[in-house]
């Protein structure tokens, strides 16, 4: 079992290579030239040349390249072209603030989709399934940015419930933004919670464990659930990645001071070593959570656990 | 109980219908049956007859909806349709047991054996999770396991091991009711013997009453003291095993008689009933097996034959026989 960790974690370094260097050629391909935005309209051409030439924007882009996988290599993510810290300070000052409201959407997230899909499943064809279904189906098909809206108009500006912007270190600032982005992903869990749960509790062994008097509710919870929760733990990991990259959508809507509100002003101003330092962040966080879905995966069935070798 | 009967089980007049998008299965068309305390009854039929339906039925396990439950079974002289949820709990698995066909698919994969073992030990009986292991471990022992095993999971044993432990999780209640739907089936014949050998030791060990489902007559002949068999949801013939081997009398138990190789005349063809098991939806008017039947009058084709006695305990349903 340490030794499929270890390899998985060695088989993170060539995926985040690749991320960084696919990212640094879209923003190089990318219209617009740092140095101007950073001097400003009014810099002389001769300005702008100096720092071209100071921040080696001047060199091959695939020389540029290297120097930035060199330096990423000793830990440097080098500075924002715009506020001249390192972007390391940069984003690890805003990136408690993602991991809150990421932790807090999994959790209404999975709080509500796990009852909702197995409660559908169990109750197959009735006005509670139906409902379930239609309520996952609006979370599905309703863009994030839309709903954070209608969040706030409703219990913010109209029924004064909580504040119209996130605010870090408070619950109440943290419910709007966190069920904005819980809304979707636990739409996609409760429809997958509810179709595995559907597979399982025909199989053979829950009417083995009927037969044996198991109590119903017993039976859906300790033969059923757990059979039902591969494919569905599956969802829940990808979404948990997802809620992280989801949240440059809803940051920017709740002015939440977290990397994807970062990542979306340093895209609008060419900031690509912040741009940079922000993908790397989202791709180990999302490696990191796909590894401890399969980890999860041994603990769930044993089938898996015997090829974890 | 409610009074003292000689029956382990009775089965009065069960239907057993599905209603699935305007159709209606007929699942089950008026079975009786009495079991009588430590004997065995095999049920016979192919595929389709209603012999797991009618095993289902008395674990009240056909889920409805779709499946509709109509007549009387008796379990020790209680009738269950009148007993609550929670007490048809402390009869399944307890008082009367089922060992399922499949035993590839009949264990739950996320647990282990002796869990599983253990876990209907527990639902029953008032004992503490460390004696319900201890136990669990005597029943593997039981079926010849080791009970060191008991700690794996059901992908680590093969098919006839599974069955193993499929059987010792049915009988570690020692329930008084063991129905075993077609128990070996899913295994290779070397094992199929093995397997019949211990059921029946553990019959005889805990005086179980059994319903053997089958549709091997060698398993029958091996097995069961009286022999129901089955077409189309209905028992066409009935009778101890000297009856139906020896004296056999419905022209569909004759034709499944015809359809075993004869192992003193192996250049003998086998002679296969014709046609297929009329469609469940759509049972014909008269005897169910007319359409198929090498004898079939116009009585047969209109009038559904009740079944009538001819000797003994041997009861038949054909018009070809006469009460007596």
């Amino acid at each position: 079992m340490l030794k499929y960790i270890a390899k998985r974690l060695l088989a993170m370094i060539p995926v985040i290579l690749g991320v960084t260097l696919i990212v640094y050629l879209i923003m190089s391909l990318a219209p617009g030239d740092p140095a101007r935005t950073i001097l400003g309209e009014l810099a002389t051409e001769e300005q702008v040349n100096e720092l071209r030439e100071e921040m080696g924007l001047n060199d091959p882009i695939i020389v540029q390249y290297f120097r930035y996988i060199w330096n990423l290599l000793h830990g440097d993510l080098g500075r924002s072209y715009q506020s001249r810290i390192d972007v390391s300070t940069e984003i690890f000052s805003r990136f408690p603030n993602t991991i809150k409201l990421a932790l807090a959407a999994s959790l209404f997230s999975v709080i509500l989709a796990l009852p909702l899909g197995i409660i559908a499943a169990v109750k197959q064809n009735t006005f509670f399934d139906s409902f379930s279904m239609f309520v996952a189906i609006i979370g599905i098909s309703c863009p994030t940015f839309w709903f954070g809206l209608i969040l706030i108009l409703v219990f913010a500006v109209n029924l004064k419930w909580f504040p119209v912007s996130g605010q870090v270190d408070n619950f109440r600032g943290m419910v709007l933004p966190a069920l904005t982005l819980a809304f979707n992903s636990m739409a996609a869990m409760a429809r997958v919670t509810r179709s595995s749960m559907l597979e399982v509790i025909r199989q053979d062994y829950i009417r083995t464990a009927r037969a044996k008097g198991v109590s119903q509710r017993n039976v859906i919870l300790q033969h059923a659930v757990p059979n039902a929760m591969i494919p569905t733990v599956t969802v829940i990991g990808l979404r948990i990645g997802g809620l992280l990259a989801g949240a440059v959508i809803c940051e920017t809507v709740f002015s939440w001071p977290g990397i994807g509100r970062l990542l979306v002003q340093s895209i609008q101003s060419r900031n690509t070593p912040v741009v940079l330092g922000c993908i790397i962040i989202f791709s180990i966080c999302f490696s990191l959570v796909n590894l401890i879905v399969d980890i999860l995966y041994a603990f769930i069935d044993p089938r898996i656990k015997s090829q974890y070798q | 109980m409610s009074e003292q009967t000689n029956y382990a089980l009775e089965i009065e007049n069960l239907f057993v219908e599905y209603h699935v998008d305007k159709e209606v299965v007929h699942a089950l068309n008026g079975i009786s049956l009495k079991l009588k305390k430590g004997e065995t009854v095999g049920l016979v039929g192919e595929t389709g007859a209603g012999k797991t339906t009618t095993g289902l039925s008395i674990l009240r396990l056909i889920p409805s909806p779709p499946g509709v439950v109509r007549g009387k079974i008796l379990v020790k002289g209680e009738d269950i349709s009148t007993l609550s949820e929670k007490q048809m709990e402390t009869i399944r698995g307890n008082v009367v047991s089922m060992i399922f066909q499949d035993p590839m698919t009949s264990l739950n994969p996320t647990k282990t054996v002796n869990d599983q073992i253990a876990e209907v030990i527990r639902l029953h009986e008032k004992i503490g999770k460390k004696e319900a292991a201890v136990k669990a471990g005597d029943m593997l022992e039981m079926v010849g396991i080791p009970r060191d095993r008991g700690g794996e999971y059901p992908h680590q044993f093969s098919g006839g091991m599974k069955q193993r432990v499929v059987i010792a999780m049915a009988l570690a209640c020692s329930p008084e009711i063991l129905i075993a739907d077609e128990p070996t089936t899913a295994l290779d014949v070397t094992i199929q013997a093995q397997v019949l050998d211990m059921i029946r030791e553990l019959k005889k060990k805990y005086d179980m009453s059994m319903i053997m489902i089958t549709h091997d007559l060698g398993i029958v002949a091996e097995i069961c003291d009286t022999v129901a068999i089955v077409y189309a949801g209905s028992i066409v013939e009935y009778g101890t095993l000297e009856d139906i081997f020896n004296r056999t009398a419905h022209p569909y138990t004759v034709g499944l008689f015809g359809s075993l190789p004869n192992m003193d005349d192996r250049t003998q063809r086998l002679k296969p009933i014709q046609g297929l098991m009329p469609d469940p939806t759509n049972l014909p008017e008269g005897c169910p097996f007319s359409p198929r039947c090498p004898q079939a009058t116009e009585e047969c084709r209109t009038r559904k034959p009740a079944l009538r006695n001819i000797g003994g305990e041997h009861v038949v349903a054909c018009h070809l026989f006469k009460e007596g």
